[in-house]
This record gives C-alpha cells, sequence and structure tokens, in this order.
C-alpha cells in the first residue's frame, strides 16, 4: 500500500511549531539552579516528537539536528547533565535554528544547513567532552535515523535450514507474545517449510498450575533456506524473555534440501516480492517530495514572508455549539415556509413571532461563527518572555515579566496585527521605562524592574495593559522635546495627560541616544496608527519614579463593526462608535473662520476643525439651514474633527465588507455594509478623513493664534 | 479486520497511524496521550494497542503497566512506537509489560508489515 505521507506535513509543521513555543517558553521559565522535571520532561517531549515527526515524514536535517538537541535534553532529564547558562543559551538558539529550518521546508526552499551544522558541532562537543553516558547515548540512539528497518540483515541465508530450540519464560503470554502468532509467522516466512514439536517437560501438575502461564517449550524445524535475519525478526520481541538457540541445520539436509526442487522455484519468486516493497518505498519518499514541494511553493508566494499558518484550530464544543445553531435555524426557516404557503392576514401574529425567533437564531448564529476565529491571547503573550529576557540581558537590566489574562480570546486577525505594536512597547518600556539596577537600587527599588502584561474583556471591547515599574515618563523631558521639534510652544501649559500625549506624535523620540533596540525610526505615532486601523485605542499615564501604564483597547473582532448611522444628502454613512467622542447641534456662533478657507469649531476651550461630508465626497444636498445640522466631533490620531452632517440615524452593528476587493479603494472610506433594507452604506475612515480635510490642530491652532 | 487503540501526542504520527491502518481496513481508536487512552480502555476490548513512549500526563511505559492490570488487556498486543532503539529502554518496555515496538521513523509499511505479527 502507497500512501502519500505529504497529506500529514501541514499538521506536522503546526504542531512542530506549537512544540518549539513549548520549548522556548519551557527554556525561559526554567530555574538553572533547580530545574523543574515536569518543565524539562515537556522541554524534551517537544524535541522528541519532532525529531520523530521529521524522520517519518522524511525531513531528515531536521531530524538529525534535533537528534542531537533530544539526546543533550535526554541526559539533562535523566539527572546525568547538570543544565547551565551555556546550555540554555545553545538551547534557546536552536529552537530558532529548528524553527528557521521548518519554515524554509514549509516554504518550499533548501533549507540553509549552516547554523544547523555549527550548533550540531557544539552540541556533540558538549556531548563528546563529558563522561561514557553521553558517549553511550549519541552512539546507541545514532542509528535509527537513517536506518529504518530492524532487522540487521548481517547474516545471510544460511545453510539449507535450521533448528530453533525455544524455550519461553513463564510469564511469556503477560506480554501479549503469543507463540502459536510466531510459528505462524515462521511458518509464512518458511511457506510452510516447517515442523513444530512441543515439549512438556515444565509442565507442573495441575494443582501447581497458574493458567496464565506458559509451560510449554518448543522445538521447531524450518527445512528451507531463509534469511537467519527473518528467524531473528519473529524472536526480535521475547529474545530477552526466553532461551531461543538457533542452528543451522547439518550440511546432509542441506544438500538434500538444495536438490528439491520445490525449494529453488520458491526462492525466486521471493526476491520479487523482496523488490517491489523496497521500489514502493523509494516512490512513497520521491512522490511526496514532490507532491509537497509545488503546492507548498505556490501558498509561499502568495503569503511571501508570513510563515503564519492559516488554519486554525477550533475546540469540538465551538463547532458543536454552531452546528447546533443551525439546526436551529433550519427549524425557524421550515416554520416559515410552511407559514409562507396559504398565508392570510388571520396569522400575522405567529409570522412575527417566526422573524423573532429567526432574528434570535441570526444573532446567536453570528457570536457562534465569531466565537471560532476567538482565540487567546496567550499566542501573542507567548513571545514575550523570550522578548524581555533577550533584551534586558543585552542591556544587562534585570526584569521580571508578569503575564496575565492570557485566555482571554479575540480576533485572530487583531491578534496578528497587535503582535508589533505589543512588541515596540515592550521594548520601549524595558529601555527607557526601567532603569539600570544601580540606579533603582539608589531609589530605594528592587533592583529586579518588573513589566506587567495583562488582557481583559470590557465592555465588547479587549482591553490589553503594559505596565511597568520603572521611572515613569518624564514629563520636562518630552515637553523639552516636543518643542524642539516644533510641536508645541514654549509657552503652551499643558496638563499631564496632554504631555503625554505627544509622545505618540509623529516625528518625536525622547531616547537620548539611538538605541540599538528603539529608536529605529518606529515610533510611537506608528504604534497608535496601527492600533487605530484596527479600531482600537491607546492611552498613557505614568508617575514619576512609580512607572508606566500603557492600555490598548480594540474591539474583539475586524468583521463587525458597531457603527453610527448618519444622513448626509440621500446618502447614509457609517462613523466606528469608537471614534465618536460627542454629537452636537450645529450652531453658527460657535463656528469660526481661520485663516479664509478654513472653518473651525469652538468646542469649549478647544478648536476643532471642521469638514462637510457632503464636500468631501460630492454629495448632492438641498441647501438647508445650518442649524438644522449636526456636528459629529469625532476623534483620531489624538486630534479632534467635527464632521458637518444632515441627520443622525440609528446605532447599530454592520458586517463590514471590503470595498477594495469588491470596488476599488477610496480615500476616506474603509469600507461598505449592506443595510437592512439592501442599500450599500459607506464606512468612513476617521483618520482618512482628517488627512484628506488638509488640517490638522496645530495648523489652526497657529492661524488662531496668529489672528 | 482488527480494532486497533493508537495513543500519541503528535497529531501528525497519530493521523499518519490512524490513516494507514484505517487504509489496511482495520478500525482505529485515537488517544492523545495515556490518560485518554486508559479511559477508552476501560470501556472496550481492542485487539492491539500502538502506543508512543513519550507523552504528557501519562507516558506510554505506564500506561502499558496500567492496561496490564485490566482483565481485558492481560493478553492484548501492546506495541510502543520508540526513537529509543537503544536496549534498556527496550527493557523498560518489555518490563512494562509491553509485547514489543516499532522503532520510529518507521513507513506505512513498515507499520503494516510489524502489526500483522501480532494480530489474529
Amino acid at each position: 500500500m502507497s500512501i502519500d505521507l505529504s497529506q500529514f506535513h501541514q499538521v506536522f509543521y503546526e504542531e512542530s511549531y506549537e512544540g518549539l513555543d513549548a520549548m522556548e517558553q519551557g527554556l525561559l521559565e526554567m530555574d538553572i539552579e533547580a530545574p523543574d522535571d515536569e518543565v524539562i520532561n515537556t522541554i524534551f517531549r517537544a524535541a522528541h516528537s519532532i525529531k520523530g515527526g521529521s524522520g517519518t515524514f522524511g525531513f531528515n536535517q531536521v531530524a538529525e539536528f534535533t537528534h542531537v538537541v533530544e539526546t543533550l535534553l535526554d541526559e539533562v532529564r535523566s539527572g546525568d547533565r547538570a543544565m547551565n547558562q551555556s546550555i540554555m543559551d545553545l538551547l534557546l538558539v536552536s529552537v530558532d535554528c529548528m524553527r528557521s529550518l521548518l519554515q524554509e521546508l514549509q516554504a518550499g526552499d533548501d533549507p540553509d544547513l549552516t547554523q544547523a551544522k555549527d550548533l550540531k558541532a557544539q552540541f556533540e562537543a558538549i556531548l563528546k567532552g563529558d563522561a561514557a553516558p553521553a558517549e553511550q547515548a549519541a552512539g546507541g540512539d545514532g542509528g535509527d535515523i537513517t536506518d529504518g528497518d530492524a532487522a540487521d540483515a548481517s547474516d545471510g541465508a544460511g545453510g539449507q535450514g535450521y533448528h530453533i530450540h525455544f524455550v519461553p519464560e513463564e510469564t511469556l503470554l503477560q506480554t501479549g507474545n503469543e507463540p502459536t502468532r510466531m510459528f505462524r509467522q515462521l511458518a509464512e516466512v518458511s511457506e510452510n517449510n516447517i515442523e513444530v514439536m512441543a515439549s512438556f517437560d515444565r509442565m507442573p501438575s495441575l494443582t501447581a498450575m497458574n493458567p496464565e502461564h506458559c509451560y510449554l517449550a518448543w522445538d521447531i524445524k524450518i527445512t528451507k533456506a531463509i534469511d537467519r535475519s527473518e528467524i531473528d525478526e519473529v524472536f526480535e520481541w521475547v529474545i530477552d524473555d526466553a532461551e531461543v538457540i538457533i542452528t543451522e541445520l547439518g550440511s546432509e539436509e542441506t544438500v538434500s534440501a538444495a536438490t528439491d526442487p520445490v525449494n529453488t522455484e520458491n526462492t525466486e519468486p521471493q526476491s520479487e516480492v523482496a523488490d517491489p516493497i523496497v521500489q514502493k518505498t523509494d516512490e512513497t519518499a520521491s512522490e511526496d517530495k514532490t507532491a509537497v514541494q509545488a503546492p507548498v511553493k505556490e501558498k509561499a508566494k502568495a503569503k511571501a514572508a508570513s510563515p503564519e499558518s492559516s488554519s486554525i484550530r477550533v475546540s469540538i464544543d465551538k463547532v458543536d455549539s454552531l452546528i447546533n445553531m443551525v439546526g436551529e435555524l433550519v427549524i425557524t426557516q421550515s416554520m416559515l415556509g410552511q407559514l409562507g404557503q396559504n398565508f392570510d392576514i388571520s396569522r400575522v401574529q405567529r409570522l412575527q413571532e417566526g422573524l423573532a425567533q429567526l432574528e434570535h437564531n441570526t444573532r446567536e448564529l453570528q457570536e457562534s461563527v465569531m466565537k471560532i476565529r476567538m482565540m487567546p491571547i496567550s499566542f501573542v503573550f507567548s513571545r514575550f518572555p523570550r522578548l524581555v529576557r533577550d533584551v534586558s540581558r543585552t542591556l544587562e537590566k534585570k526584569i521580571d515579566l508578569v503575564l496575565s489574562g492570557e485566555n482571554t480570546e479575540l480576533d485572530k486577525t487583531v491578534m496578528e496585527k497587535i503582535g508589533d505594536p505589543m512588541v515596540h512597547l515592550i521594548r520601549n518600556s524595558i529601555d527607557h521605562g526601567i532603569e539600570m539596577p544601580d540606579v533603582r537600587a539608589a531609589a530605594g527599588k528592587s533592583e529586579t524592574g518588573t513589566v506587567e502584561l495583562n488582557a481583559f474583556h470590557q465592555s465588547g471591547n479587549i482591553v490589553i495593559e503594559i505596565k511597568d515599574d520603572g521611572a515613569g515618563l518624564n514629563k520636562e523631558r518630552i515637553q523639552q522635546k516636543a518643542v524642539e521639534n516644533g510641536l508645541i510652544d514654549e509657552t503652551t501649559i499643558l496638563t499631564d495627560e496632554q504631555i503625554f500625549d505627544l509622545i505618540f506624535q509623529p516625528g518625536f523620540s525622547t531616547a537620548d541616544a539611538v538605541s540599538d533596540l528603539s529608536g529605529r525610526g518606529v515610533g510611537m505615532d506608528v504604534v497608535r496608527r496601527n492600533i487605530a486601523s484596527l479600531n482600537g485605542s491607546i492611552e498613557v499615564s505614568s508617575e514619576t519614579g512609580l512607572g508606566s501604564r500603557f492600555v490598548i483597547r480594540l474591539p474583539l473582532t475586524l468583521a463587525i463593526l458597531d457603527g453610527q448611522l448618519v444622513k448626509v444628502g440621500d446618502e447614509i454613512f457609517i462613523f466606528p462608535l469608537v471614534s465618536i467622542v460627542e454629537s452636537i447641534q450645529m450652531d453658527d456662533s460657535s463656528i469660526n473662520n481661520v485663516g479664509g478657507h478654513s472653518d473651525v469649531l469652538q468646542l469649549r476651550d478647544e478648536y476643532v476643525p471642521i469638514v462637510q461630508l457632503h464636500e468631501l465626497f460630492s454629495v448632492n444636498v438641498e441647501d438647508t439651514i445650518d442649524d438644522d445640522k449636526i456636528i459629529v466631533v469625532v476623534e483620531t490620531d489624538g486630534e479632534k474633527i467635527g464632521v458637518v452632517v444632515d441627520e443622525l440615524l440609528g446605532q447599530q452593528q454592520v458586517v463590514i465588507k471590503s470595498l477594495e476587493e469588491n470596488f476599488k479603494k477610496v480615500e476616506g472610506i474603509s469600507g461598505a455594509t449592506i443595510l437592512g433594507d439592501g442599500t450599500v452604506a459607506l464606512i468612513v475612515d476617521v483618520s482618512g478623513l482628517s488627512k484628506m480635510s488638509g488640517t490638522s490642530i496645530k495648523q489652526i491652532e497657529s492661524a488662531h493664534k496668529a489672528a | 479486520m482488527a480494532k486497533i487503540l493508537a495513543v500519541d501526542d503528535s497529531a501528525s504520527m497519530r493521523q499518519m497511524v490512524s490513516f494507514t491502518l484505517k487504509g489496511a481496513g482495520h478500525d482505529v481508536i485515537e488517544a492523545s496521550d495515556g490518560v485518554e487512552a486508559l479511559k477508552l480502555a476501560q470501556g472496550q476490548s481492542v485487539d492491539l494497542v500502538l502506543s508512543d513512549v513519550n507523552m504528557p500526563n501519562m507516558d506510554g511505559l505506564t500506561l502499558c503497566k496500567n492496561l496490564r492490570q485490566l482483565a481485558t488487556y492481560k493478553f492484548t498486543p501492546i506495541l510502543m512506537l520508540t526513537t529509543e532503539s537503544a536496549g534498556d529502554k527496550k527493557m523498560e518496555g518489555k518490563s512494562a509489560g509491553a509485547t514489543g515496538w516499532i522503532v520510529k521513523p518507521f513507513n506505512p509499511d513498515q507499520l503494516l508489515t510489524t502489526i500483522k505479527k501480532v494480530l489474529g
């Protein structure tokens, strides 16, 4: 039977990546002085599975490399070797190496083995440089990667038959080994040229007999030239639990057997049997190589740099509840269908009930479907222990990372996009927030700084907190820098909140020296923009000497949006509800014209630029009195703008459809949705709107001052 | 056709084993660790158990010992899927009550040939 092994590759890759993550996590939480057995076992098992899988599925480069990793881990596990920092570092680098080998294989490339070879040499040096157990483990285990078949075919076909004296231990049956099956196998390989004689010598008296024990012994005569290894294979599993003496039959018998025509005929087909098997395995191997490479390559091209898996693991509970919902929906549908035939006005009541039922089903179904895309945030959090470890070592700071709320779920798409901004924030906390150990000690704090990550759900959003107990944001420094960069005026008096908000402004960086870690041109403005593109928000609070706290709020999903419907002319637009600060009745007295072309709204003590939605999107509107209009004040990138609309309609959840995929990208519009009556409504991209209007707070403020 | 309990914590190995055995007409029950396997085994008898050695929660050797305690599994063939070809590991398996072993990596043909030894 030929089986295409490539069908299991995707699962193998996914589980190997998971295994590597587990290894990494285990290594990071390991206490080098007193490693926890369970942690070491987990790490070992992960390496072990990757080795086993890669060997089985034909990735020998990975298997060979993983083998040395596993050997070392096995020694640690069995207590033959003490864990130390250099082994830990080597293991961590190896995790990276295995991951990249697998990624290259998955992308259909020939993996670059330079690093693997180098690391393997280091492992071998460690393993060899030590006592005998290491050698033995390495040597004893070494064969199983390349050598698949258990039989060592050292002896060729011996003589013309064998005599086998087989005396099993009485407990043989307790291991599930059944002599009759072994005889059957011998009969098979010798093509029934076999005689079996039982000996009752060991049989005790009936009263002394344990019915589950084996008291028989056998003498087996095989009168056919077969490979000695075939007999060895039959007894392979019992060789230690039995006396097995195999002798070649005498030369007289050999001669007589050789002249037997039946036997010579029989040797022929046997070699034929052997051949196709070998071919078959070859075929399987080459088949899956070609089969894998083609599709995987395509996939790799499509996804370019992102090796993220496109499949998603869903718990069976979620699927079950989904199936359940669909069942309910079908029932409601057939109920309504029946009602539709011979409908008359007397049945309106039932129709309404049916529709209410349908609404209920739809909502539940929607919730269940959304849940499928939800994954615990631990998928993102899990990469941070390594990051914190590496960064803190580079900077020679001492840092504890505390994670909580790892099981909080959020949409897979959101999760994929929130990773990078979080990395940036955590690097920042370590680089700028946490002080050097001596500085901390001098300030009366513990030498070890703490970075806390927390996630939880709050009113339909997921909230992610990044908190450190470092020096806190330096207000004077921020203000000074902002003046230098022309963001604010020297005389501007700002609240703490406004000062902290400055760090999110484009072109702002407080790092005194551009370090290895931060200050690489990616600023907090990018972080805020990325989060805003997920319809989320970020805020910061800080206290000098005590630390800073960043709070990210994100919608649970990107597929559905809480929207505010507004009317402009005959068109309906939708604002994301999160972006709306307030809506006010338009009042001419609060509108000022600045610099001759742009209107600003005086909103308490702030000036907010005003954009006319109908002008931006060329919507025909009848001239109405301004006083009837509404200004929707929205906030984006920390700036407010007032958007003039005709009318506020309802709020509702809308399903986002991509405009880009169905039409083309339109500036100022992030997507579209289909309303209940079937019309299409456009969703306003608030940050795009502020760019389009071409005005910003600063311009207006400076204009206002000049005026 | 035999009923086979396949135990492995690696989903890809489990799928490969299960696919191969089903392809050969066998009935396969899967478990991802010793604890799950033991639970499944308690409710029914099978003709063969194929188990990985290194697994979380309960490893293959412990599973083997526990299965041998069950009346219906006293003589059931139990094969360990192992990468350890070293002798002492095999002995450990034997003393836990394993019937034999299949050395990883193996291909589907090798798997089928080996299980033929203990079925029927």
